[in-house]
Formats: C-alpha cells, structure tokens, sequence
C-alpha cells in the first residue's frame, strides 16, 4: 500500500471529480428530486443509476479483455463478487427505508455538499452515526468475521 | 393522431425535467467510475468512506480492516465535494449553458461570491435520521447506490442486483408512506 504508484491518489481525485460533477449535473445531489422520483412525480433517476451502470459495465467487460493490470497498482482487471447472503437484504432495506425517508444516498450526499447544501450536513453527521453504531455493534459480535473486503 | 398525442403528454408528466440532465449526469458518474477502474483495477463505491474515515478516529476492529484502502478513499470523496461545487460553478451559476441541462424548481438558490450554491428545502430531521439508517443499512447491506447500483449492476452481480431491487423497492414504500402522513418538504 506504501509503495502505490505517485498518480494513484491523483488519478483517483480526476475520477472522483468527473463523479461528483455528475451527481450535480442530474440533479441526484438534490434530496427533493430523488423523493419526487420515489413518489412517481419524476421518473428520471433511474437513467442516472443504469446510465452509469451501463458504461462502467462496458468498462469492466472490455477491459480485462486488453490488458491483464491496472498500470497504477498492478491489480488484475477481475470482477469483485460479493458474496449473497442475508446482510444484503437486511441492510439493502434499512438503507431503503433511509433513503426514502431523507432522499440522499453517500455519494449524492457528498456532491450535495459541494453544490451548496449546507444543509445536507445533517446527513452525513447520520450516516458517520448509523456507520459507527453498526461497526461498533459488529466488532463486538463477531470479531473474527472474515475480511470479504468491500470495494465500494 | 389524437392518441400519440395523448402518449407524448403522459411522457412529459411522467418526465418533468425531461430526461437529458438524468442521462448526461449517469454518463459522468459512470465516466468517473471508469477512469479511477482503468487506473487502479478498482470498482469504487461511496460508502466505504464511511467506514473507512472511522478508523481513523476508532481502533474497532470493523473499521480497521479498512485502514489500506482510507486515504484513497478520502481523496475520492474529496473529489466528489469539488466536483459537486465544480458543477455549481459552472452550469448551475450560468457561466456554462447547454440544452441539455434542466435547471428544474427545487429547493433554494443563494449566491456567494458569484457561484450560484443550492440549498434543499427537505426538513433537517429527515435528511439526520435517514441518514443514520443509510450509514447502518449501506455498511451491513455491503453497498450503497454506486457500490451495488453503479459497479454491482455494471458487473452484473447477482448480490448486486438483489441489493438494488430491496433497497429500491423499500424506498419506494417509505417515501410513499411519509408523502401520506402529510409530510412534505
């Protein structure tokens, strides 16, 4: 981890700039369009979600296909599984009623800082909240649970 | 003729903004995506920061295992705060117009400094309690909108797919839920 390539954290920083200029762009960083689309008043949301699906999906398709690394860490093009159990939806439906409650989800969250929203603090102060409370509680229950590292 | 008509105006109800700025933003999102995967051979999500950030401050173990990868991942949020206020700078100020962009009705403008900065009008208790739920349903649920929605769809995982369609379909009934109790923003 030490030794990453110099452009790593840059490259990283361009990519997370194109995203967060994207969330603003469709209007995701804005809790009121994502209830208006929950409620049917505005069924644009879904072209953000699988737009941006769609062309990563392009990308992690073709590109295993033309080289076998990643020039900034060396890391093989493979797809990152995860595994399917229970958790997925227990936690998939608390982050649902969540969602639905307050219309921002992490990264929307984090662009909605940056248009403006001060707002939005309130937010993420939750989410740290809600992401502390599960790890503490975890940590304590199963302590030895194997690292299915989490890429997102 | 009367029926295409009729068609066209059930569209544009169910489309109010139309559906350029949706499609343009998803294409950005995923093009952000793509560059940091070229780079680094890594599907990034948003709600590992969460985590991630934490083990800076706590020594659980949950958020250790995360110690590798959280400095990355605060550069990656980093950029997506800049390029959220890259966006207000530009299209949202006016200095940058295309057609493609719908400015729509919601919430409050204000201005500093001359960039036009956005306010959401959704009550404070809503956006701290739903957060707390989305903090503790991401982390256990294995992703959020981009970990399962963007990366997890984008490779076709079958968890992925399962994730979305739960944490969509819960929204979906709570949002409704909260519009019936009357409230409202």
């Amino acid at each position: 981890m030490a030794d990453r390539h110099p452009l790593f954290k840059p490259l990283v920083f361009v990519g997370g700039l194109i995203f967060g200029f994207g969330l603003g762009f469709s209007h995701m960083a804005r809790p009121e369009v994502v209830v208006n689309f929950l409620l049917f008043e505005d069924l644009g949301l879904p072209f953000v979600m699988f737009g941006a699906a769609i062309v990563s999906g392009v990308a992690f398709a073709l590109l295993p296909r033309i080289r076998d690394a990643a020039p900034l860490t060396g890391d093989p093009y493979e797809r990152r599984l995860k595994p399917f159990d229970r958790n997925v939806l227990v936690g998939g439906a608390v982050f649902g009623v969540g969602w639905g409650l307050s219309g921002i989800c992490p990264g929307a969250a984090y662009a909605s800082l940056g248009v403006g929203n001060v707002t939005i603090l309130w937010a993420l102060g939750g989410m740290f909240l809600g992401a502390y409370a599960q790890g503490y509680w975890r940590s304590r229950s199963r302590a030895p649970e194997a690292a299915a590292a989490g890429a997102d | 003729m009367a029926t295409s008509l009729v068609l066209l105006q059930a569209v544009a109800e169910l489309f109010p903004n139309g559906i350029s700025r949706y499609a343009v933003g998803g294409l950005l999102v995923g093009l952000g995506t793509v560059v940091i995967y070229v780079g680094t051979g890594i599907p990034a999500g948003a709600s590992t920061f969460l985590e991630s950030t934490l083990s800076y401050v706590s020594d659980q173990s949950r958020f250790q295992r995360y110690v590798g990868s959280r400095d990355w991942r605060v550069v990656f949020t980093a950029g997506i705060v800049l390029g959220g206020l890259a966006f207000a700078a530009t299209v949202q100020s006016g200095v940058v117009t295309t057609s493609l962009y719908e400015p729509g009705t919601t919430g409050t403008l204000y201005e500093v400094a001359g960039v036009t900065l956005w306010a959401t009008d959704v009550q404070p208790w809503r956006l701290f309690f739903g957060g707390i739920l989305v903090g503790i349903g991401t982390r256990i649920g294995k992703g959020c909108t981009s970990g399962h929605g963007v990366c997890g769809v984008g490779s076709a995982s079958k968890t992925s797919l399962v994730g979305v369609a739960t944490f969509l379909t819960v929204a979906i009934g709570t949002a409704q839920v909260v519009a019936a109790l009357g409230v409202s923003p």
